[in-house]
Formats: C-alpha cells, structure tokens, sequence
C-alpha cells in the first residue's frame, strides 16, 4: 500500500491547467509546423503563419492559446495499490481546477446547471473519469476541452452491416459538417466499439494520443490514413477558409462490441488540442 | 485584397467589401456573445433601448480570458457565430453593420444581411494570444455580472479578418 497526499494531485492538475493553456504539446506542434509546410492555399499558409505566432505570444508571455481555455476534462489512472490520504480526491482535483484557472488568468467558461446557465466562476466541476489499474501508480492527464469544436462531436450507432465503409463515411461526415466551425486543422479523435459511452470515451481518449502515431493495429491504422486524406480533401482548411490542411491527425481507438451493433463516436478537437501527463 | 476599413462600418464602405478581401479594421467594436445577445433581445422585446449605438456598429463575438496586470484583455479569439444567428436578424434590422466571429451562419442570417446590407468576418479561431495584440483598449459597457461575456467596448488597431459573407450574400465557406 502507497499512501498519497491529496494535495499533490491539486497541485499536479493546478500546474497542468495553466501549461495546458500556454504551451502545446511538442508533438502538437509539430504537426501544425508541418502543415505550415504542405499548405498550398496562399491563405491557408497566412492563417498557419499566424497560429504558429499565436503560440509563441502565449507560450512567452503567458496569455491563453485561446480564450476558450476549456472545460476541465481529467483523467486519472490509479494503481489499486494506492491509498490516498488527507481528503476526498475529487474535491482535490476540483480545488487543482479552481486554483489554476484563478492563478492562471484563464476563462472560467463552466455553468452549474445546464439549463439555468450559472456560471460557477472557478471552472469547476471538471469532468473526471477515474479507472483502477494495476500497481501503486498514479497518472493525472489534463485536458481543457474548448467547446467549439466540442459541439461538433456526434455519436452514431451503426448496423454491423455498414461496416468499415459505414465507419469512414460517418468519421468524414463529422468532419465535413464540423467545417470553420470548429477551428481546423483538427484532430479527430475516434472511438469504435464498445457500448454508447464507450465509444464516446474512447474517442476522447484517442484525442490524448502522441499526434499523428498510429495505432498498434494495422487495419485501424490504414483506417486512419485513408480518412485523414479524405478529409483533407474536402478543401476545408486552415479556418475552413480553404487548403489542403483540414485535420491535422485521426486516432482512432477500438473495444470489443455487441454482435448487434457497430457504434462510432467521433470527438473533434481544434488545432488547439491540450493535455499533459504527470505521474505521482 | 487587402483593405483597410475603419468603424462606424458604413453601409457605403459595406458594398466595397466583397467574400474573400482581407480587411484590418480600426477603431470601436463590441463584444457579445451568447448572453449579452440574449439580454439584448430582450431589452428590445420589453421596448427598451440597446447598451451601445447600433446603427453601422460592428459586433465581436468574444469572450476574453481575464487580463493579467498590465495587459488590456487577455486572450480574445472568436467563438463560433452560428450561437447568435437566433438573435441576429433583429440586431441587423436595428442596423447592426458587421459581425466578427468564426463559423457558418444560418440562411435567415444570410438573407437578412443582404436585406440591410451587413458583412460577416472571420477572425481566426484559436489565436486569441496574437489578436489581443490588436486591442489597444477595452471597458465593460454593459451586463457587468455576466463576467466574460458581459459587453465589452474595444478599441482595435489593424485588427485582421477576413470577409466570409458579403452584402450580395457571397459566401467563402461556400
Ligand atoms: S474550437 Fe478550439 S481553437 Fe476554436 S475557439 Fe474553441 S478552443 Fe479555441
């Protein structure tokens, strides 16, 4: 048995928030430079141009990617083995949000009830999906979800007999109906499988993949390929102002599922796609 | 093309601009999003009167990150427009001139606009860091306690957009 403080995990997820919000990950970085590179619309190049500013303001003078610093989406995988001490671990991580937003100078963009609309002015809740792994480990993932491109998400349940043809045509569906609305170049995550929440969690899980890895399988792989470039056709672009560079990676994930049915969630995510890991 | 334009947006400068110019746009916008436009309509509902000049004035659809010290606004991007097509026809008939935001608008948007000779604009979403650089000032006019998306009166300089939806009803997304 592992005894951890409550304490660092508030910690962990009130640091988490504000690097989120400033700096992009390494690998989300790289693939926006190289769009930069690939984008043949004259436009397209000016807008990547500018998005490849826009994160040098904010990474050296603290100021938020974007307005929309997000919805607190927490992931924590812990180790059976661990026993936490000095309090209740959601409240722990909710305090983490509330300081971190506060400290941080970013957006409280979080209403109580989804239909009176109150805004609860620190952020919380986050929304947290908690699972128990082997081991006396503790992994906090953070990930701010901008709504923009949230409200562009959809679930679809298929018949078995649509298939992968079925699955490609309803991803590159979201993507096309999504269009400047939500922020490309995007990162498509996917989750095939599973029961109606599954997939929708899977496909947020794919969005914290290193960008533009493929999956382990080589038929989900293809898969993801084959979309990607089908996307890019559609002429979208970089703020759906037209270019080659509409989505910038899909993930997909996959789980096992019901003889009777074939479910697809397909989660968008702007170019402005933030997480970070720590372990404790 | 490159076009400079400055507010008031008159409807005159409004029938120079066309689907695909890139405009830097100086002087006073006003930020709205969701609730202030939700307030506004119903100020006009009950009869009352709007919280800033309507006639040529030019609406943000934003909703800043707090400013640090120092800092005019924080981070100020566009949120997406299509939220705001509900209340628009009647802000555009009330003689609201232009409107910056990202995103698709719907057909009675569309028709409206060509009815009273408005423009849509595009910021660039997600580069809310750069297009606070182009806010010089910024105060809360009106519905203090919505906090972010209270409305806000902004002074911008060279503030980059791009025309999506003309007068004629041309459409870039298109
Ligand atoms: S979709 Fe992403 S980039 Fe666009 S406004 Fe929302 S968080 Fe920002």
């Amino acid at each position: 048995m592992r005894e951890i403080s409550v304490e660092k995990v508030t910690d962990a997820v009130r640091k988490m928030c504000m690097e989120t919000n400033y700096t992009l990950s390494a690998d989300m970085q790289k693939v926006l430079a190289e769009a930069a590179h690939t984008e043949e619309s004259p436009l397209g190049q000016e807008i990547l141009a500018m998005l490849e500013k826009n994160l040098s303001i904010a990474e050296e003078e603290k100021i938020p990617i974007c307005q929309d610093t997000g919805m607190a989406v927490v992931f924590l995988e812990i180790g059976q083995d661990v026993h936490f001490t000095g309090g209740s671990l959601a409240e722990a991580v909710n305090r983490g949000v509330a300081l971190g937003y506060e400290e941080g100078y970013l957006r409280k963009s979080v209403v109580k009830d989804p239909l009176i609309r109150e805004n609860t002015n620190d952020n919380t809740p986050a929304v947290i999906h908690t699972e128990i792994v082997d081991g006396d480990g503790v992994r906090i993932t953070l990930a701010p979800k901008g709504f923009g491109s949230e409200n562009m998400s959809k679930v679809f349940m298929l018949k078995p007999s649509d298939g992968r043809e079925g699955v490609r045509e309803k991803i590159v569906s979201a993507v096309k109906d999504a269009g400047p609305n939500a922020c490309p170049p995007m990162v498509v995550g996917v989750g095939i499988g599973g029961t109606f929440e599954k997939c929708a969690l899977l496909a947020k899980k794919a969005l914290l993949r290193e960008t533009g890895k493929h999956h382990p399988d080589a038929h989900i792989a293809a898969l993801e390929e084959e979309v990607k470039n089908e996307c890019n056709a559609l002429g979208i672009g970089p703020a759906g102002l037209g270019g080659n560079n509409t989505v910038l990676a899909v993930h997909i994930e996959t789980f096992a599922t019901h003889i009777a049915g074939l479910p697809v969630a397909v989660n968008i995510c702007c170019h402005v796609n933030r997480h970070s890991t720590v372990e404790l | 093309m490159n076009k400079t334009i400055t507010t008031p947006l008159t409807e005159d400068v409004a029938k120079t601009l066309s689907a695909g110019d890139i405009v830097s746009i100086t002087g006073v916008i006003y930020s709205a999003r969701d609730a202030a436009h939700k307030r506004m309509t119903e100020t006009l509902a009950a009869g009352g009167t709007l919280p800033f000049p309507i006639q040529d004035a030019v609406i943000y659809y934003l909703g800043p990150s707090p400013a640090r010290e120092g800092q005019v606004i924080g981070s100020a991007g566009p949120t997406t427009s299509g939220r705001m097509d509900a209340y628009t026809p009647q802000l555009l008939e009330k003689g609201l001139r232009g409107m910056i935001g990202k995103g698709k608008r719907s057909a009675e948007v569309i028709e409206a606009m060509k009815k009273t000779k408005a423009v849509y604009f595009a910021a660039v979403g997600g580069a809310g860091a750069l297009l606070s650089k182009h806010i010089t000032k910024c105060e809360v006019i009106a519905y203090d306690d919505l906090g972010t998306e209270a409305i806000h009166k902004l002074y911008v300089e060279d503030f980059p957009a791009i025309v999506v939806i003309d007068c004629e009803g041309n459409n870039l997304y298109e």
